[in-house]
């Protein structure tokens, strides 16, 4: 090597070097950090900017969908927008989200200092983030910016044999599977890390059975996210295999089969909406009994409801494939299946109602979007039976109603919960409390903006609009209708908007949180708000499911009635 | 099944009031596939609304009644605490579970009397092709081959002339899905599906297809024409010959077969055998062309000819590069296609 040249004799002394090299610093300690904080930090910041991306991608959806006949965008970059929608939600939104929340809460609320592997909880989350990356970088491919680039446009679903190489040329449809499939390796990561977290990292007296409900909720997802996500990667691989190596696996022109794909896509997304729900619950059950002031009722009842909903939703999947021609018993057994899900749902339903009745319910923000979090489900839920009803479905699958039933889970359970989450926990994540000033403007608009698309949206369904089409006629009946679920979104758009405003806000703002501000019972109160790297300078020992109520009254102790 | 369909004209009454003045809504049924579902479905509709009025009764009941107020005189201290009760909890999950037996019993009976439908002596058999954007109907006993209008009989209680599908695709999966007539079954490359179907109404049926099948799923409509039985033997008829030779049109037919046109399109009768695209033996008979997406006009066709992505971009058939005069011809032609 050369000698290094000296420095510059002049150095200007002015020049903001020290802050610069702050920036550095806090990036490089960012990046390679271990802290199961942090990195669930990271994973929710990932997932807030994809779902601003989505939702954008929704916005534009609806405008080209607002009135008949439009010509807003054109009809690939129609089809790119829903599959890229769809994607993003799920893959980048929905699962990185809540394993943010999981990596954050879960070794807080069982009295460790980390996850299990903190190595790998790094590596799972930069592996999933880089497949978002790599699926957003196909729209500067191919076609060009200009163009919407070459953004896959098969579906989220990718159905066999659209996927194929002669039905789809081009590189899209190999960044859709690249994606996935990286996204799904740090998925089964994290989900390892929580599974072996749970089991092996547990503070002294936290038996299985006092754990919080979070971390019960948490541990089945994970099982899931092994069961459902592994056949998504093998087919992720097989997709792979036929689109560069010549297998025929799903390539119909040379005798493949388009229903193993099905079965193989469906065996992974059914669970998968489980896989989301269930962290849902898992906030409703810390929060609601925060708020109601009262301890959860029949905890038993919803560890087992939990279990049974996780072994289940197994077996249910070929209900998206009522129409595929399976045949009357196959038809019959899957509406079967699905049915009794309904009834350890129920049962989690009327709990948390026993939690309430009684109690001195907080309209706080995070207690008004649980709130709506319940009714909403409870219509999804209901919905969803009248899917289960194969013959029904077959009116209905792939109609607007399953678009507007599913986006009751999505977004009137999983993301009203995610609201909720936020409002909790922000204040344990940051040390300052979320604005309920503007907390409750969020709340109103965005409820009435979801009242508008997606209570509106059953009905084209019922009127025979199929899903996925850029435009239609104006002689169906459904233009006042699409108009007004137009006009709901744009209403969601505002109140998202406003959110992100309250978190950058409250971040400088926000009123200090100190270590417990709801009066809670779980561990993650007892720490100081934000927690230190290690958690807690002394490992607790808990001895029942609430130890801090057990703290606050040493009089009448939790664990005298536990079950 | 009797006590279902009684149950479904009370339920649904004030349903098919709101929602079944529609041409495609699945409340307005017109054929026995349509109607057990429509049974099927009240019946589903009056459990999940009772389940709906009875749980967000008592929650929003909970939610009123025990709000937080702070002028409570013991605001300060916590409601007592209850950890729960075998007996509520078993009787929250016992009552779902006869419900659910309930209904999967009715769900039962609907999927298996709609799959096993009686063979009636008088049946149509029609192979529907799905392709990308159109669909392909043969009549393999009538010796017809038509495309994208597809022409039953009506069939009444009296006269059952049911017409059986045999579905399947050539590319990419599609769906056929008449609301008013039956459930959606798909069309998958490699699997034959069927289904059947029975108007009670003379009139057209309208719908679209209903799986996503690429850039053009948008504008892949059906129309399902029942025919009176007269009507239908006379299109059945017509059909069966081969177009009509009008000599003024002989020039635009040397248009057509010196073009790419025959090697995607069929005239029977011609040495136009293609089957890439729709068959056009008899193409003026129809309502529409570009599966529905104009009406079958001489601008709309030589506008289509000339560039057919103008009506559906993303379309397979590929803009023909025709001479003003050469469109002209070859429209003249089609149009002649009676
Ligand atoms: C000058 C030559 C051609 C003429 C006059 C012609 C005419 C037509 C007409 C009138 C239709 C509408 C038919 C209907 O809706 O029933 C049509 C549709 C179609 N044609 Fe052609 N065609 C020509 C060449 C081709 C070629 C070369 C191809 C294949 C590469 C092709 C593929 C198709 C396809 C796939 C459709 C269905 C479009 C849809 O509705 O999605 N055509 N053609
Ligand atoms: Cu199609």
């Amino acid at each position: 090597m050369a000698a290094q040249t000296p420095a510059p004799a002049i150095i200007d002394k002015t020049a903001p070097r020290a802050p610069r090299r702050l920036v550095f610093e806090v990036m490089h300690d960012w990046i390679t950090t271990v802290d199961h904080k942090k990195i669930g930090l990271m994973y929710i910041g990932y997932s807030l900017l994809f779902l601003l991306i989505g939702g954008f991608e929704a916005l534009l959806i609806r405008i080209q969908l607002a009135i008949p006949n439009n010509s807003f965008v054109s009809p690939q970059a129609f089809n790119r927008l829903f599959t890229m929608h769809g994607t993003t939600m799920v893959f980048f939104v929905g699962m990185p989200i809540l394993f943010g929340f999981g990596n954050y809460l879960v070794p807080l609320m069982i009295g460790a200092r980390d996850m299990a592997f903190p190595r790998l909880n790094a590596f799972s989350f930069w592996i999933s983030a880089f497949g978002g990356v790599l699926l957003y970088f196909s729209y500067l491919g191919g076609d060009g910016l200009y163009g919407a680039g070459s953004a896959p446009d098969v579906g989220w679903f990718a159905y066999a044999p659209l996927t194929a190489r002669v039905f789809s040329p081009g590189h899209s449809t190999d960044y859709w599977t690249l994606a996935l499939l990286l996204s799904g390796i740090g998925s089964i990561g994290t989900a390892l890390n929580i599974v072996a977290t749970t089991i092996c990292m547990r503070c002294p007296g936290m038996k299985l059975n006092r754990m919080p409900l979070l971390v019960w909720l948490y541990l089945v997802t994970s099982g899931m996210v092994f069961v459902a996500v592994s056949p998504l990667t093998a087919a992720q691989i097989m997709l792979m295999l036929d689109r560069y190596a010549g297998s025929h696996f799903f390539d119909t022109q040379a005798g493949g089969s388009a229903v193993l794909w099905m079965h193989f896509f469906w065996i992974f997304g059914h669970p998968e909406v489980y896989i989301l729900v269930l962290p849902a619950f898992a906030f409703a059950n810390e929060i609601i009994p925060v708020f109601s002031r009262k301890a959860i009722f029949g905890y038993p009842a919803m560890v087992a409801a939990t279990v049974g909903i996780g072994f289940i939703s197994l077996s249910v999947w070929a209900h998206h494939m009522f129409t595929v021609g399976m045949g009357a018993y196959a038809n019959t057994f899957f509406t079967f299946a699905t049915m009794i899900i309904s009834v350890p749902t129920g049962i989690k339903i009327f709990n948390w109602l026993a939690t309430l009745w009684g109690g001195k319910i907080h309209f706080t923000v995070a207690m008004m979007f649980s709130v709506g979090f319940l009714f909403q489900f409870l219509i999804a839920g209901l919905t969803g039976i009248m899917l289960s009803a194969s013959p029904f479905d077959w009116q209905l699958s792939s109609s607007y109603f399953v678009v507007a039933h599913f986006h009751y889970v999505l977004v009137g359970a999983i993301l009203f919960m995610i609201f909720a989450a936020f409002y909790y926990w922000y204040p344990k994540m940051t040390g300052r409390m979320l604005s309920e000033k503007i907390g409750k403007w969020h709340f109103w608009i965005f409820l009435i903006g979801f009242h508008l698309t997606f209570d509106f949206m059953h009905i084209p369904g019922i009127l025979g609009m199929p899903r996925r089409i850029y435009t239609y006629e104006a002689d169906r009946g459904w233009e006042v209708l699409n108009m007004i679920v137009s006009s709901g979104a744009v209403l969601q758009t505002i109140a998202s908007l406003l959110f992100v405003f309250n978190l950058i806000w409250s971040y400088f703002k926000g009123a200090v949180a100190g270590p417990d501000p709801w009066d809670a019972w779980t561990l993650e109160w007892s720490t100081v708000s934000p927690p230190p790297p290690y958690n807690f300078a002394v490992t607790p020992t808990v001895e029942s499911r609430r130890p801090l109520w057990d703290l606050k009254h040493p009089d009448d102790p939790d664990s005298n009635y536990e079950m | 099944m009797t006590i279902i369909r009684v149950w479904a004209s009370v339920v649904g009454r004030p349903f098919q009031f709101v929602l079944g003045n529609n041409s495609t809504s699945i409340f307005a049924p017109a054929g026995t596939p349509a109607h057990a579902i429509f049974g099927l479905s009240m019946l589903v509709l009056g459990i999940v609304c009772s389940i709906f009025v009875v749980v967000a009764g008592l929650l929003i009941f909970a939610l009123l009644r025990y709000r937080f107020r702070a002028s409570d005189s013991n605001s300060e201290q916590e409601p007592a605490q209850i950890y729960g009760s075998n007996q509520i909890e078993l009787s929250w999950t016992v009552i779902p579970v006869l419900i659910v037996v309930v209904l999967f019993l009715a769900t039962t009976r609907v999927i298996f009397s709609t799959e096993k439908a009686g063979k009636s002596k008088q049946k149509i058999d029609v192979m529907v092709i799905g392709h990308q954007y159109w669909w392909e109907y043969r009549y393999p006993k009538l010796g017809i081959v038509t495309a994208n209008e597809l022409h039953v009989p009506v069939s009444d209680s009296s006269n059952p002339t049911p017409t059986y599908l045999t579905m399947s695709s050539a590319d990419t999966d599609h769906s056929f899905w008449i609301p008013r007539l039956a459930g959606k079954m798909d069309l998958i490359p490699n699997k034959t599906n069927v289904m059947w179907i029975d108007p009670e109404q003379a009139g057209l049926y309208l719908g679209q297809c209903a799986q996503y099948c690429g850039t053009q799923h948008a504008k892949m409509l059906l129309r399902v024409y029942a025919d009176t039985p007269t009507e239908f033997a006379a299109w059945v008829a017509r059909q069966q010959k081969v177009a009509v030779e009008d000599p003024s049109a002989t020039a635009g037919e040397a248009v057509f077969q010196h073009n790419a046109c025959i090697s995607c399109h069929t005239v029977s009768g011609t040495v136009a055998t293609g089957r890439f695209g729709p068959d056009l033996t008899h193409l003026a008979s129809r309502d529409t062309i570009a599966s529905g997406a104009v009406p079958n006009t001489r601008e709309n066709i030589r506008a289509f000819v000339d560039n057919p992505a103008h009506f559906k971009p993303g379309v397979l058939m590929p803009p023909m590069h025709l001479s003003d005069h050469d469109l002209d011809l070859v429209t003249a032609y089609l149009t002649s296609l009676k």
